[in-house]
């Protein structure tokens, strides 16, 4: 992407989470049940979308990779997943507080709740695994077929933990609610806002990574040339 | 048939090579002994509780000590290169993984033929009526479990760190723990099909994608 779209980019990404903003703060209605705290869910849905979205990316660049050898598509996976971790974490952390406020505690087994958490763990594993192995060839390779089969898991886990919830009639169904059309409207802006910002940072981690090889590279060649 | 010679060659040579070495095996299964008595010291909870939870400490125990042993299954092939000689041999790679995991699967059945009837003695639980139902389930689980491990093991070898295995196995592994522990504390109970029957079609699709997609993925990991 040229310098002059990325700037583009960040701007329009700046604009619309200053217009989420305003929508879920000042706009729309608190919801009556919940109250304030309901607010919270603007942000938690959104960043649980673009997490899922950056594990699909992991997913496709990691298949790219496997296809072509092309550097390009392991900075892709890796830059995704890095960002898929922090939105993760912020889905972790904002469904734990409104948890709080709504359940009176802090986790409870939900399907969603332990979806995103073991996803959560298999991000870790999958960053851990890269910083474990120092050859280049052989990191992007083994992360790429660890994003393959990272992501085949997704849904079996969805499946399970679904299903092992409905043993247990216990639990009260969570993220029921009548939903306005102010909600819907402040929700989208927000995904958007969400996604907006995944595809401004996405580009700038690639960045990182690129400029990080060439370093090692030119690195590689001073020392041979010593 | 050739497929099926091969492997049968591996595991003579894993067992052979075990019985002269006496690591993976005897290290194993005093694991899991161990991790048994540990539950029993640690957990001070009535009947009623540890039968429902009887399944899920089994398996905590096959998962720790199941690592165990197939994080060491390839760091053998490593000394004096022998890898490469298995690979000239065979010819092909997938079917050195599939040996490998047959293997695997072969030390760690010992191991729980021991460990899960000494289960039911140490916490007095009653053997199922259905017993090979029970045993069936576990098998499949074990076997989902010990192929998706042996390939990444592979992974997680050839990394600085020895640890990695469990990290990154263990979440992958989740959905089939859960299915093989809820299904075979069904049968435990005496329920009928109906009730678990969705349990083990999870099961058998995890052990249908995590064979089949390692085989497809191994020569992209595979290092002469």
């Amino acid at each position: 992407m040229g310098k002059k779209w990325g700037y583009i980019l960040g701007i329009i990404t700046l604009l619309t989470i200053i217009a989420a903003n305003y929508l879920i703060f000042i706009w729309v209605p608190a919801e009556k049940v919940m109250g304030i705290v309901q607010k919270i869910f603007y942000f938690h849905v959104a960043a649980a979308w673009v997490g899922f979205l950056a594990f699909f990316i992991v997913f496709i660049s990691s298949i790219k990779y496997l296809l072509t050898f092309n550097e390009k598509w392991d900075w892709y996976s890796a830059a995704s997943a890095e960002i898929g971790f922090v939105f993760m974490s912020i889905v972790l952390a904002t469904g734990s507080i409104w948890g709080r406020a709504f359940w009176g505690h802090w986790w409870t087994w939900d399907p969603r709740l332990t979806t995103s958490l073991i996803l959560w763990f298999i991000y870790a594993a999958y960053l851990l695994l890269r910083s474990g192995i120092t050859l280049e060839g052989r990191r992007a390779r083994y992360s790429a077929v660890l994003g393959i089969i990272g992501f085949i898991d997704v849904p079996i886990v969805w499946f399970s933990v679904r299903w092992w919830r409905t043993v247990h009639p216990n639990l009260m169904e969570s993220g029921k609610m009548a939903i306005t059309t102010k909600m819907s409207i402040t929700l989208s802006l927000s995904v958007m806002a969400f996604t907006l910002l995944y595809a401004f940072l996405l580009p700038r981690v690639v960045k990182l990574y690129q400029l990080d090889c060439t370093i090692q590279k030119t690195k590689d060649v001073i020392i041979r040339n010593l | 048939m050739k497929f099926a010679k091969i492997i049968y060659a591996m595991l003579c040579k894993d067992f052979k090579a075990e019985f002269r070495r006496k690591e993976i095996l005897s290290s194993m299964l005093f694991f899991s002994l161990l991790i048994v008595v540990i539950i029993n010291v640690t957990l001070n909870i009535n009947k009623d509780i540890l039968f429902e939870n009887f399944t899920g400490l089994m398996w905590i125990v096959f998962l720790f000590t199941g690592v165990l042993g197939i994080n060491r299954s390839f760091i053998n092939e490593r000394i004096n290169d022998s890898y490469l000689g298995i690979n000239l041999a065979v010819g092909e790679s997938s079917i050195i993984l599939v040996s490998k995991a047959v293997s695997n699967l072969a030390f760690i059945g010992i191991v729980q033929t021991i460990v899960i009837p000494l289960f039911f003695i140490l916490f007095s639980v009653k053997w199922p009526q259905n017993a090979f139902l029970f045993l069936l389930v576990n098998f499949l689980g074990t076997t989902g479990f010990v192929f998706l491990g042996t390939f990444l093991s592979v992974l997680t070898i050839n990394t600085n760190s020895e640890i990695l295995l469990p990290i990154v196995l263990f979440p992958l592994l989740l959905p089939l723990v859960l299915a093989v522990v809820q299904a075979s504390n069904l049968i435990l109970k005496g329920a009928p099909l109906q009730l678990w029957g969705h349990w083990l079609g999870l099961i058998l699709v995890f052990d249908f994608l995590y064979t089949l997609v390692p085989i497809l993925l191994f020569d992209f990991v595979v290092e002469v």
